[in-house]
């Protein structure tokens, strides 16, 4: 099995593991996900419908309303959270949503994640050393 | 990042518990940032609540009230009362309507929780002007101003017709602000953070309310979170218009901030509105932008409405005085529920000009302090709903589960006349 390291900025301290989930799409948390599901539901978004609960999730960024941070929060508090973030762009509302979800998060890789790593892809991210550890099945 | 002797003194909890907790929260989502430090803000604008995923139980007690929004707002696992907000906060919008909540469909339990968190909010000394637009009720920041605002539409507003400076705060954040006062000296707190990034020239001269919301929400979904710089409009808009053009800009896109050129403040030439950056990516906005646009907007097939929501962002006094226009001597469809929504404050002045009596008249109903996707309200066994509002027209199919059509006010009021849905593109 192959393996890649990335490296990055700590956005929010830990070390997680679990399986990849890659959108190319930014996520709205008010509006574009149900937190007591865990699921994407923006309409025209390439991940509708699907889970991101104990997933990895990798993606551009977030946008959209405030309340975005508090829908991140909520899956904490219904169990249905992702288990670590990584993104590119950097904004208040994902900043805020990985400090309330108590997951470690990464931004600023040395490359872009959302080209090296594939949904499905087993990832273990440290945030506090910016270490990104990917496995290709 | 670096503290202040001040806030070093608030993070070791010499203020109390709650505002220790305010700063850890601050401190950690700076450092998430990549923020060096924190500014001093006495504009906050948040919205407390109780009921979203607070797991309350009637009957609500004032420490419940206060244990939810430890829990929700400051990220503290152990319970303790809200102290007075230390700087000049405002409660943005709400989950009910304080009269009309019984035909919004909430129930009395969350009628009695929502009034226990107003209790609570009172108390601690926000002021309660429960809208999402509160520089149409006098909270209007002056230029370089430091706020610490949620409400993209309003952050959006504040940055960009105002020349404000705020960032999207969450609730915790903002909340956190509201009891110390800071907020991370970052994103649109520094000024080469609002020079523009993209240039957009306009081809198709938007002109009403309806065509200024086409416009943002063509350039969001371009520019994403980034700066678009707006050039070539010929004629002054209003508050309306730049209302709906940021708030469909910050929901297509991550829009926080845009110029357009030659009307809003710190855009006086292109050359200015860009600073030191060069355009990463010039477009057009012409028909065929717009007529994309309009069609990304429509969700609904089926001509027969049931719903219509108007006043999203909260109305403007003259959007309300135009509906009424409309409204006037006719009467809705039976099948039809019409809301139409502005703060509490402006519908005051609307009731004593006689305009809530007008749109009464016709079957509709004038409401205040919330709106459909916030409270997740809607009249019973929707099917097809209109708006015109592009924010609404986002995020309804995904809120609420119904498809929407777009349209400008007029094919609205048309449709909760007729039950048919007529509006199109011109």
């Amino acid at each position: 099995m192959k393996k890649i390291i990335l490296r990055g900025r700590k956005v929010a301290g830990g070390c997680a593991e679990g399986e990849a989930l890659v959108t190319k799409d930014t996520i709205s948390g008010w509006g574009g996900i149900d937190a007591m599901k865990g699921t994407i539901t923006e309409r025209r978004h390439e991940l509708k419908d699907q889970s991101f609960k104990d997933k990895v999730l990798v993606f551009p960024g977030m946008k959209g309303s405030s309340g975005t941070s508090m829908a991140f929060h909520a899956t904490r508090l219904m169990s249905t959270a992702p288990k670590a973030l990584i993104f590119n762009d950097m904004t208040t509302k994902a900043a805020l949503s990985a400090v309330l979800l108590h997951a470690p998060a990464i931004t600023e890789l040395d490359k872009n994640p959302l080209e090296v790593i594939k949904t499905g892809d087993w990832v273990k991210v440290d945030a506090d050393n910016g270490i990104v550890e990917i496995t290709r099945k | 990042m670096k503290l202040s002797f001040e806030e070093k003194r608030i993070l070791e909890g010499n203020e109390g518990v709650a505002r220790q907790k305010a700063m850890e929260l601050l401190v950690k989502y700076g450092e998430a940032l990549g923020a060096e430090r924190l500014i001093e803000t006495n504009n906050v604008c948040v919205s407390l609540s109780a009921g979203a995923y607070s797991r309350l139980k009637s009957p609500v007690s004032e420490s419940d009230v206060d244990a939810s929004f430890s829990r929700m707002y400051l990220d503290s696992e152990d319970p303790f009362e809200i102290p007075k907000a230390k700087v000049f906060t405002c409660r943005l919008i709400r989950e009910m309507d304080p009269e009309n909540w019984q035909i919004q469909g909430i129930s009395p339990e969350r009628h009695e929780m929502n009034l226990a968190a107003e209790k609570v909010c009172a108390r601690i000394g926000m002021q309660l002007m429960h809208t999402c637009a509160p520089y149409l009720v006098g909270n209007v920041p002056v230029m370089g101003e430091h706020c610490a605002w949620i409400e993209s539409s309003a952050v959006i507003y504040c940055n960009s017709v105002l020349g404000g400076r705020t960032n999207i705060e969450g609730m915790e954040s903002a909340t956190a602000s509201m009891l110390v006062g800071r907020t991370p000296y970052w994103g649109y707190h520094v000024d080469e953070n609002r020079w523009g990034t993209h240039l957009v020239e306009v081809e198709y001269q938007p002109e009403s309310v309806m065509d200024w919301g086409l416009l943002g929400y063509y350039v969001g979904e371009i520019v994403q979170e980034h700066v678009p710089v707006i050039n070539g409009i010929i004629k002054a808009p209003n508050i309306a218009r730049l209302k709906h053009h940021g708030a469909a800009a910050a929901s297509s896109g991550g829009v926080e901030m845009y110029h357009v050129v030659g009307f809003t403040p710190e855009a006086h030439s292109v050359k200015q509105a860009f600073g030191k950056n060069k355009p990463k990516m010039k477009l057009k906005y012409g028909k065929a932008e717009r007529k994309k646009a309009y069609d990304n907007l429509t969700s609904a097939k089926d001509e027969n409405v049931d719903f219509i929501m108007l006043g999203c962002p909260h109305y403007t006094l003259e959007e309300v005085w135009n509906a009424a226009k409309l409204l006037e001597g006719r009467r809705i469809h039976d099948n039809v529920n019409l809301w139409i929504f502005t703060p509490h404050a402006l519908k005051t002045i609307a009731d004593q000009a006689g305009l809530t009596d007008t749109i009464a008249k016709a079957g509709a109903v004038l409401m205040t302090d919330t709106c459909p996707c916030i409270s997740h309200v809607q009249p019973k066994n929707v099917k097809t709903a209109a708006t015109d509002s592009a924010k609404h027209a986002h995020y309804m199919p995904a809120i609420l589960g119904f498809p929407t059509w777009f349209g400008s006010q007029k094919d609205c009021i048309e449709a909760a006349i007729t039950g048919k849905w007529r509006g199109e593109l011109k």
